[in-house]
This record gives structure tokens, C-alpha cells and sequence, in this order.
């Protein structure tokens, strides 16, 4: 792909080892929680991103620490790569008061407002009109804050994309809409949930600038989105980003996979964002493979001490039940 | 001759009031709603205002409730006070979502980390012949949630001061105001007193009965009140105001005077609000009553497009006179 080789120019050692430590911190990280999951430490809904590293990695890269994400339920990929620590989010798996939300969320619902981090949130769309709202306040703000907010296609059936799309073209604010194209809604693939499956051209329909990009492809999704980004910062326009992806796990822990065949399973695993990562930062000699053997063991280390910190973590005092319902004042 | 200390004021004004007042004191203040701005809002309440503050500061929408409601609500997080007005409770159910999984619960699923100083208004209630779709009392859906602060605004003196109160307000609060009222004319202070979004009211003190309700209630039952008193009964008149988080101290104390009590509210009556203010007086002041206490409620029925029929729906100041008479003079 000619964006990738013309991405490559500009890719130093440091930043391409970095970016494949974010991704196979979020493998491994993921398939912990499933064990832990099935240990029953972690209780509740369990959705992983296995598969969909290339998106969370790539898209975040290109934001600054003053820019806002808001996310989904299937958001551990997302929180990590903007590098909130993963004993919190273990810890916060595990319902300890030292997860990121206090153990008050859960899984689903990891917040980090220091990290402008904001959830987490497991109605699906319904945080789109919040980034929305929270892109209006920066452009009322006079801020040079974008506020990149992450959806699956499921989002994009919901009549809350539509009014959200609308009002961020309407009121021209920074947001970067990214939908992580899956390919399910649950168990229900995007033919029998789309009209149009292109989900990029309904960006078109309210005037917002789209595109669509091979989300297995690291350096794809990260000239996508530096584009995108140039485009937001230059313009205070809002942008349409889709990532064509896929999760090579269930749904949920609780999901049997009825809906799909293993044979497809198993042919979008040979697009699995991290092996092909590793041989184009081999073959571009910016990793050597003691450096991959050491970033293997660091991730292998952080996930344990993950463990460890959620395991040695604390619960809540009964006591405290109904606090954070209101303001303390 | 001495200088008034009142002014007369119709509830569409004071509302105005105090909008104005908020946009002025407070940059980060914005009202957004549908027909808010260039159509002076569906009820003349923000007339005036846009080309007093500009369109970054009244914001016309489109119809998207649930859109709007959560920019709001995200605008509110990002350090803005947006005022949103859902132009009426009827359409109070799109931005449902937003306003219970959201703006009521961020605070909490966040751990503490996440504010939404969001206000929501919107126009409600019943007694303008506008059939089932649009005569609805939701207060009772909304005050059901954790995590709002629910205001009924009852008064005049509420519609010129409790905006401002709620701007105050760290947490999500939704103002229900009542489109039946805003013509209406009444003295208030003109300056308008700190008020304050805690405390119940006692709109008249009394000593045979209390008449607890909020809304269009308070002006019905004060009425019901001066007839009452016309002959011999001396009826305390308790407007609830903030329905969450609920004042019980100041109704209980009233029920421990009175020994009576009767509950009034145009919202249907199952599972309605009244029902939460009797529960509490059963659990906490039982043992003061002298007799059963008493609901008058919205009967349950979606409210028919007749006058005549949408008056027997709710509440009336005859209901209520008849029923504390049959209570207190059996």
C-alpha cells in the first residue's frame, strides 16, 4: 500500500517498537482476562479486542494528551493504549476500590479523567451525542482539543449515530468519529443489520468528510488517522473514519458462536494485526529480535504485575454503598 | 411614598428572568433547545434572548432529543453550564437514555471522577386541551432515578430563583415547569432571594391538615386552602419543590402537627409520587395521624382532548376542597 511505505519514512525504532508493545500488551492483556474470566475473578460482561489492536494503536497514536476519547464497552484496547495502567484496569475487572473507576464500573465502564479518558460506556451510541457536546464545549472553549470518539457498526444502525453525525456537521466541532467495522453486532453480521454496508458513505449524507481503511493494517490506520487529525486541527470540522476489522473471540464471554463459521474465524486470523507488524518492523530493520524478546517479556511481566495488583487489591467498605450518586458536597 | 418591595410578574417572565440572569452572570452558561433562539421559544419564555446574547449562547437544534440532551450532557462534562430545554416533557422520553445511563450515573460508574452540571428544562403538565400526547406528568419517572436532582417549579418565586440554584449544582438537574402557569400574574420580592434546591416549603402555614404537593398542585391546593379557611378549616399547604433528592423533615414535621394528611398531584395515581410521601409518613410518623392519610391523583387515563373530560382527569380545587371537608368533617 503506497500510504504505508510513504508512513514507513517517517516510523523511527522507537515509535514502531513502542506502538507493537501497545498491541501485544493488549493481546496478552486480553487473553489474562479470559483466563481470569473463566477463573471467575472477573464476573459480569467480558468483551475482548483480540484482533482489533491495529485500531486502538493506530487511532490513538496520532491524538495528544489533551484530546478526549470516549469508547465503548469493548474498550480495555483503547484504555491501554492511552496508557492507563493496566493494574488499574485489572483491578477495576476485579471490582477493587483501586481499579480506575473504583471498582464501581467494571469491565465495561473504565474512566481515567486525567487521562481525559471518558468510558467506558456499554449503551451502544449512546455516548456519540456526548462527544459531540464535549467537542461544542472545546470549540466554545477556544481549545485545540479533539475529541475522538470509538463505536462499532452496530452503533452506526442506532438512531442516536444519526443525530450525532448531523449535529457535528451542523455545528462544524473537532470530533473523530471512528467506527470499528467488525463485522457483528453481537451475532448479527453487518448484511443483516446494514442496508448499505459501506458504513463510510453515510458520513457523505451530512456532509462530513469519510474514509475507509483496512483496520488489520497498523500503518494504514495510522496515516488514516493522522490524516484525519490534520484534517480536524486545520478545519474544526468533524471526520468519519472506519476501521474494517474483525474480533477473533466471542462476542462476550458469554457468547457460544453460533453465528459464524470457524472457517472465517480462521481466515481473517491470517490478517492478525501483530505478526504482521513484527515482520514489517523486522523487514524495515527497526526491531531487532532481542528487542522483540524483550518487549515480549516486559508485556508478559506488566500483565502479571497486573494480576498481581488486582489480586492484592481491596474491596469497598459496605459502608461506602451509595457514595459518588451525588457530589460530596 | 415608600418604594415596593414586590413586583407583579407573570411565571413566563420570571422564567425569562432568571435566564437572563444566569447568561449574564456565568461565560460558560448556553441555553440550547428546539426553537429557542430565532422563534423566541415554543412558549415566548426565551424570547428576546438571542439577539440579547448572541447564537453561541442561544442555540436553536434540530429535533433530536436525544442528540441535543447528550451534547448537553457531554458540553457539561468539558467544563461548559449548558441550560437544555427539551421543549416539552411529551418529548421527555427520547432523551431518556441519555439523561438516566448518563447524566445520572457517569458520577457513579466513573468512581467519583466525573461531573455533569448539566440543567435540563422542560415545559409540562396538564390543562390546555392539547390530548393524550401532549398533557403529560412525568415528574414521578424522573424522581424515580439516583443521581438527579428533580425540581418542580410551583411558584413564581421558584420560576424567577431556582435556575439559578440549579446552575450551582455539581450533579444533573431536570426543572420541570409548567405551561399552564405562564400567563398567570403574581407579587413577588423584587429581589430575588437566595432559595436554594434542598428544602420543601411550607406555602401556608395551617394547623388542621397537610396538603402536600408540587406543581400546578400548589396553586390548586393554596386556592383550595382560602376556601377551606372560609369555612373554619385551617389547612397547611406544603410544596414539595425538589422531588429528589425528597425533604421528608419538612412534611413529616407538618403531618406531626397536624394529624392529617392528604397528597395531591395531577400525575397518575399508581405507583405515583404520592406514593413515596405516603410510604414515608407510614414509616416515620404513623403514629401521628388521626386518621388515614389521603390521595388526589391524575386518574388513568391518557388525557382526553375535551375540556370537560380533561378536567375531571386531574386534580380540581373542588376535589380538593371536598376531600379535606369529608376528612376533617366526616
Amino acid at each position: 500500500m503506497s500510504s504505508s511505505s510513504k508512513k514507513s519514512k517517517t516510523l523511527d525504532p522507537e515509535k514502531g517498537q513502542h506502538l507493537f508493545y501497545q498491541m501485544l500488551l493488549i493481546r496478552r492483556f486480553e487473553d489474562k482476562s479470559a483466563e481470569q474470566y473463566t477463573k471467575g475473578k472477573i464476573r459480569g460482561f467480558l468483551h475482548l479486542y483480540v484482533g482489533e489492536e491495529a485500531v486502538a494503536v493506530g487511532v490513538i497514536q496520532a491524538l495528544t494528551e489533551e484530546d478526549n476519547i470516549l469508547s465503548t464497552y469493548r474498550e480495555h484496547g483503547h484504555a491501554l493504549a492511552r496508557g492507563m495502567e493496566p493494574g488499574g484496569i485489572m483491578a477495576e475487572m476485579y471490582g477493587k476500590q483501586e481499579g480506575c473507576s473504583r471498582g464501581r464500573g467494571g469491565s465495561m465502564h473504565l474512566f481515567d479523567a486525567s487521562r481525559r479518558f471518558f468510558g467506558g460506556n456499554a449503551i451502544v451510541c449512546s455516548h456519540l451525542p456526548m462527544a459531540v457536546g464535549m467537542a461544542l464545549a472545546s470549540k466554545k472553549q477556544k481549545k485545540n482539543q479533539i475529541t475522538c470518539c470509538f463505536f462499532g457498526e452496530g452503533a452506526a444502525a442506532e438512531g442516536e449515530f444519526h443525530e450525532a453525525m448531523n449535529l457535528a456537521a451542523l455545528w462544524e466541532v473537532p470530533v473523530l468519529f471512528v467506527c470499528e467495522n467488525n463485522q457483528y453486532a453481537m451475532g448479527t453480521a453487518i448484511q443483516y443489520s446494514h442496508a448499505v454496508l459501506e458504513i463510510e458513505k453515510k458520513g457523505a449524507a451530512y456532509g462530513i468528510e469519510s474514509t475507509a481503511v483496512n483496520g488489520m493494517d497498523l500503518m494504514a490506520v495510522m496515516d488514516a488517522t493522522d490524516k484525519a487529525v490534520d484534517k480536524i486541527r486545520k478545519t474544526g470540522k468533524p471526520y468519519f473514519l472506519v476501521c474494517n476489522t474483525y474480533r477473533f473471540r466471542s462476542h462476550s464471554m458469554f457468547d457460544a458462536e453460533l453465528y459464524r463459521d470457524k472457517k472465517e474465524v480462521e481466515e481473517w486470523k491470517k490478517a492478525d494485526p501483530i505478526p504482521a507488524f513484527q515482520d514489517y518492523l523486522l523487514k524495515q530493520k527497526l526491531i531487532t529480535k532481542t528487542e522483540l524478546e524483550k518487549i515480549s517479556a516486559r508485556v508478559d511481566k506488566e500483565v502479571q504485575e497486573a494480576i498481581d495488583f488486582a489480586e492484592a487489591g481491596t474491596w469497598e467498605p459496605l459502608e461506602d454503598l451509595t457514595k459518588f450518586v451525588y457530589s460530596e458536597k | 411614598m415608600e418604594a415596593s418591595n414586590t413586583i407583579k410578574i407573570t411565571y413566563r417572565e420570571a422564567l425569562k428572568q432568571s435566564l437572563r440572569e444566569a447568561l449574564q452572570k456565568d461565560d460558560r452558561v448556553f441555553l440550547m433547545g428546539e426553537d429557542v433562539g430565532r422563534y423566541g421559544g415554543a412558549f415566548a419564555v426565551s424570547k428576546g434572548l438571542l439577539e440579547e446574547f448572541g447564537e453561541e449562547r442561544i442555540m436553536d437544534v434540530p429535533l433530536s432529543e436525544s442528540g441535543f440532551v447528550g451534547a448537553g450532557i457531554g458540553a457539561a462534562m468539558a467544563g461548559m453550564k449548558p441550560i437544555v430545554e427539551v421543549m416539552t416533557i411529551n418529548f421527555g422520553l427520547l432523551p431518556m437514555d441519555q439523561i438516566i445511563n448518563n447524566a445520572a450515573t457517569l458520577l457513579h460508574m466513573s468512581g467519583g471522577q466525573l461531573n455533569v452540571p448539566v440543567v435540563i428544562r422542560m415545559g409540562c403538565g396538564i390543562g390546555r386541551q392539547l390530548a393524550a400526547q401532549h398533557s403529560h406528568s412525568w415528574e414521578p419517572f424522573y424522581a424515580h432515578v439516583p443521581g438527579l436532582v428533580v425540581l418542580s417549579v410551583g411558584t413564581h418565586e421558584d420560576a424567577r430563583g431556582m435556575l439559578a440554584a440549579a446552575l450551582e449544582s455539581p450533579d444533573p438537574v431536570i426543572i420541570f415547569e409548567y405551561t399552564s402557569m405562564l400567563n398567570m400574574e403574581m407579587e413577588i420580592a423584587k429581589d430575588v432571594p437566595e432559595l436554594g434546591i434542598s428544602k420543601a416549603k411550607v406555602r401556608r402555614e395551617g394547623n388542621d391538615i397537610s396538603i402536600i404537593t408540587y406543581g400546578t398542585g400548589v396553586h390548586k391546593c393554596m386556592e383550595a386552602a382560602a376556601e377551606l379557611a372560609r369555612g373554619g378549616i385551617d389547612a397547611e399547604v406544603i410544596d414539595l419543590r425538589v422531588l429528589r433528592p425528597l425533604d421528608e423533615e419538612t412534611f413529616l414535621a407538618s403531618v406531626a402537627k397536624t394529624h392529617q394528611a392528604l397528597v395531591v398531584e395531577d400525575a397518575w395515581c399508581s405507583v405515583g409520587f404520592s406514593a413515596e410521601i405516603i410510604s414515608r409518613i407510614m414509616e416515620k410518623a404513623f403514629y401521628e395521624l388521626d386518621a388515614p392519610v389521603k390521595r388526589l391523583c391524575g386518574v388513568e387515563v391518557p388525557i382526553p382532548y375535551p375540556l370537560h373530560l380533561e378536567e375531571a382527569s386531574v386534580p380540581q380545587v373542588k376535589d380538593i376542597v371536598n376531600s379535606v371537608q369529608k376528612t376533617l368533617k366526616p
